[in-house]
């Protein structure tokens, strides 16, 4: 054994060479593995969209569906419910809805395709839990200011009829709007965007 | 001998390090000055090449774990969800099932180099064993493994198994029940065999390895010529014929690894069915206990046991016959008085021996895949009485063999 | 030392693959039949033909719908249209519409169809479809070279024609036995199909089945050839490089 005539360069090259392919093959190795841990054909296909119809939802009132394991509100607002949307927008985090909680057909003032039909995500953005929905005005437990809107149990969180949520509470976001849309004027298909936006 | 921290002296984080804990120590003593005889050949590879099959084995399996159900209700469709629905869940289940009857090919070639060589021969005794019990253990987790899709060969073969089992005098019948946690092989005997192949045998697996490598690293490795390298050291105390394993084994390793992935991925790209032999074609059809597929035979890795199984017409008879094959690995050592250890220097009985071994392996295993018939019946019994004359008779044969002069220093590299 | 390395690995691993599958598959194919996972339009031809003559007694409960649109390359609208019944969802299974009773109506319930062409083979299967032939004593009518006895009615009848077998086992045509020998096999009266549309109608019929049980082989294969190129080229590097090192060993 000796070292005597090594060229040191090739050697070198060759270890770089050697070392910098090898850690390209690892790294593609690597990607069936990881990828195999995304959501499969099977979550996929139970995490389709899900379609939803408002025909016998009264004003006022609230319905729960869900998408892909999450709860989905839609609420029927009524023309004043609306009208308290305004008049709430100095106590909020982000009145404008400039967060990307919403797919940008719904980023306007009520949030929603037709403002009548509110869809929403019910998880709250704090910690997970799901909001009560409280319409009623000035309950004894949300105090006399409470225009109607969502709470959170959990922590506190407060967010109005929009879903936005309230300055002073632990929930950083408002509440996600769903990609959604109308197949006819009584179902939503929840899960698809509108055709002309996608 | 009291230990003495930081024998290198190294300094910085390094020496930090090494002040509580052996890190540099570990990589000289087993990987940069570890002295390896210069002259191996190619029958050297399948060492590391085992080793490389176990992390795919762990790696995938770990993979594999994360959506397969082991329910005997749900187990034969997860299967075909992971095959179908999880992204990539393909991919890693034929590394895994490839990898199987890679782990035995490489592991047999492995074992036949030891035999060539006299690596069983003192001082590697004991080496010879980890590697025997590393054996055995593959067995019980390969066949446990093959339990899990609960396909027909995956249930039928459960059942032959285990009835083996029931071959034993007055226990038997209610140690077969007692394995399978059931009057048949069934949801319990599925469970259990998955919490032995996931958890059990796996540990036990890389501990044996781990003592394997300890042993072989404690009395050094042998070498085609059989010459004991530490004999003869230079002034620096250095075998003469040896070479640090890092960086002059790494390489060739990892030269032969990619090798070996071109044929191993090869397989498992192109024909992971390695022509029914690697997954059975009946194993894609769900369990039925009501209706045995018309021949069960093992799997091909298991197929000289199972042919040695046949060949006997008593029940409890095949199965110590069975038994036995494996059992008579362990005294190897003590059965081999020839005076030198590799085959180069054996002469002309032993080396016949040998062949005719490898040769009769062979048919064992090509007979244990196949239907019974009369002559095959006959030709495993012939076969069946040939290995445990290989072995048995070795203490007179290979003192008999005439033997060539061993050289003092290794031929060829 | 190289070359006997890779001869050495390839020949364990050959010899292993050398075996015959047939045996494996329990017992051979009447036929012979290879399966063509690169026939897109013939797979889709298969799809159609399955849905329209067995989906009403096979489930192929493995195969969701739109993998069919990923792999076959058919629209979605297409296959709503034209292979899904009304209340199927498109991203679940093809479920048979059977009921459990149905085992008592043909002795057996239709078998599940999924995984038939890697259990039996896609040859076994092909044999099936193109070896019915009238047998009086039978229940169903008819009977089948490749599964004596076979539960099921030949439903492809009208489009096959009638196929009678003499006891002479060189009587037949060579049609309705197809290419595969000649099983004294004789077609007596024309279906809707001519002989040779017949055999391509069950060939798609077949290759379709093929599909089913592995909807990703073509995928793996053409993975399969970039995994090969990388290794090549990694060998030969490593290759460089050892002999670089072993330089300094004499």
């Amino acid at each position: 054994m000796s070292n005597e005539g090594v060229n040191t360069k090739r050697r070198r090259f060759l270890t770089l060479a050697t070392g910098v392919v090898g850690a390209g093959g690892a790294a593609a190795a690597a990607v069936p593995f990881l990828a195999s841990m995304a959501p499969s054909e099977r979550a996929k296909a139970l995490g389709a969209p899900v379609s939803v119809n408002v025909e016998n939802l009264k004003p006022g009132q609230m319905l729960t569906t869900s998408w892909r394991g999450k709860p989905v509100w839609v609420v029927s607002r009524t023309p004043e419910m609306l009208d308290t949307l305004n008049k709430v927008s100095d106590e909020l985090r982000d009145p404008k809805s400039e967060q990307p909680q919403q797919p940008a057909y719904a980023q306007n003032e009520t949030r929603a395709i037709k403002p009548e039909k509110l869809v929403i995500i019910g998880v709250c953005t704090h910690l997970g839990c799901a909001p009560k929905y409280r319409p009623e005005k000035a309950p004894a437990d949300l105090g006399s200011d409470w225009l109607g809107g969502f709470f959170c149990p959990c922590h506190g969180s407060k967010f109005d009829l929009a879903g936005r949520v309230y300055q002073g509470v632990p929930a950083p976001l408002n509440l996600p709007v769903p990609p959604h849309r109308y197949v006819s004027d009584n179902e939503i298909l929840v899960g698809e965007d509108p055709k002309e936006s996608a | 001998m009291a230990i003495t921290p930081n024998p290198h002296n190294t300094t910085g984080f390094l020496g930090w390090i090494d002040d509580r804990f052996p890190l540099t120590k570990i990589w000289k003593d087993h990987v940069a000055e570890y002295y390896a005889p210069k002259n191996f050949n190619f029958w050297y590879y399948f060492g590391s090449l085992a080793m490389l099959v176990l992390v795919n084995q762990i790696l995938t399996g770990i993979f594999l774990t994360m959506h397969y159900t082991p329910s005997a209700e749900d187990a034969f469709a997860s299967v075909e969800y992971i095959m179908r629905d999880v992204p990539w869940g393909d991919t890693i289940r034929y590394l895994h099932s490839t990898g199987a009857s890679a782990f035995f090919i490489v592991v047999y070639l492995h074992m036949f180099r030891a035999l060539l060589y006299g690596s069983y021969r003192k001082p590697r005794e004991l080496l010879w064993i980890f590697g025997c019990l590393i054996y055995l253990v593959l067995m019980a987790e390969a066949f446990a493994g093959y339990v899990l899709p609960w396909g027909q060969m995956s249930y039928w073969g459960a059942q032959v198994i285990i009835s083996l089992f029931g071959a034993i005098p007055v226990i038997g019948p209610d140690l077969v029940i007692w394995i399978q946690g059931d009057y048949i092989p069934s949801d319990a005997t599925l469970n259990r065999m998955f919490s032995l192949h996931v958890i059990a045998l796996p540990f036990v697996l890389v501990g044996l390895v781990i003592a394997h490598l300890m042993a072989l690293h404690e009395v050094g490795s042998n070498n085609p010529d059989g010459i004991e390298i530490k004999k003869n050291k230079d002034a620096s105390g250095k075998p003469v014929d040896g070479i640090p394993f890092h960086p002059y084994y790494t390489v060739k390793d990892i030269m032969g690894a990619t090798a070996f992935m071109i044929v191993f991925l090869g397989v498992a790209f192109f024909a992971p069915e390695g022509g029914g032999n690697f997954l059975e074609a009946p194993n894609f059809e769900p369990a039925d206990p009501l209706q045995t597929p018309e021949h069960i035979v093992p799997v091909w890795y298991f197929g000289a046991f199972y042919a040695m199984l046949r060949a006997v017409p008593d029940k409890l008879g095949g199965v110590l016959v069975m038994g036995s094959a494996v059992a008579i690995l362990f005294v190897l050592p003590w059965l081999d008085r020839s005076p030198v250890k590799s085959i180069r220097y054996k002469g002309i009985i032993v080396k016949t021996a040998v062949m005719i071994f490898a040769a009769v392996f062979l048919m064992l295993t090509y007979l244990g895949t196949k239907p019974a018939s009369d002559i095959a019946t006959l030709l495993a019994r012939i076969g069946t009485i040939y290995y445990f004359a290989f072995f048995l008779l070795m203490p007179w044969y290979s003192k008999l063999d005439r033997t060539k002069p061993v050289p003092d220093r290794v031929t060829d590299h | 030392m190289m070359k006997k390395l890779i001869l050495s690995l390839s020949v364990s691993f050959a010899a292993a693959l050398a075996a015959p599958a047939a045996s494996a598959a329990g017992g051979g194919a009447v036929m012979d039949f290879s399966a063509d996972y690169s026939n897109t339009a013939s797979m889709q031809r298969g799809a159609r033909n399955f849905m329209n003559y067995c989906a009403a007694c096979h489930g192929l409960k493995y195969l969701r719908y739109s993998s069919i649109e990923k792999h076959l390359e058919i629209p979605r609208e297409l296959i709503e249209s034209e292979l899904m019944f009304g209340t199927d969802n498109f991203n679940g299974h093809i479920e048979t519409a059977m009921p459990p009773e149905s085992a008592e109506w043909f002795g057996q319930q239709p078998p599940d169809l999924s995984l038939t062409a890697r259990s039996r083979g896609a040859d076994w299967i092909y044999s099936f479809l193109n070896t019915f032939y009238v047998d009086p004593e039978a229940t169903t009518g008819y009977n089948n070279l490749q599964l004596k006895g076979a539960a099921m009615p030949h439903v492809l009848a009208e489009l096959q024609g009638i196929v009678v077998k003499s006891k002479d086992e060189e009587a037949g045509d060579g049609h309705g036995g197809g290419h595969g020998g000649n099983h004294g096999l004789k077609l007596v009266q024309d279906g809707a199909l001519s002989p040779e549309e017949y055999e391509a109608f069950t060939a798609d019929l077949t290759n379709f089945l093929a599909f089913a049980a592995e909807p990703g082989k073509a995928d793996r294969i053409a993975l399969g050839w970039n995994v090969m190129f990388y290794l090549f080229l990694l060998f030969g590097l490593t290759y460089l490089l050892k002999r670089e090192f072993w330089r300094d060993v004499h």
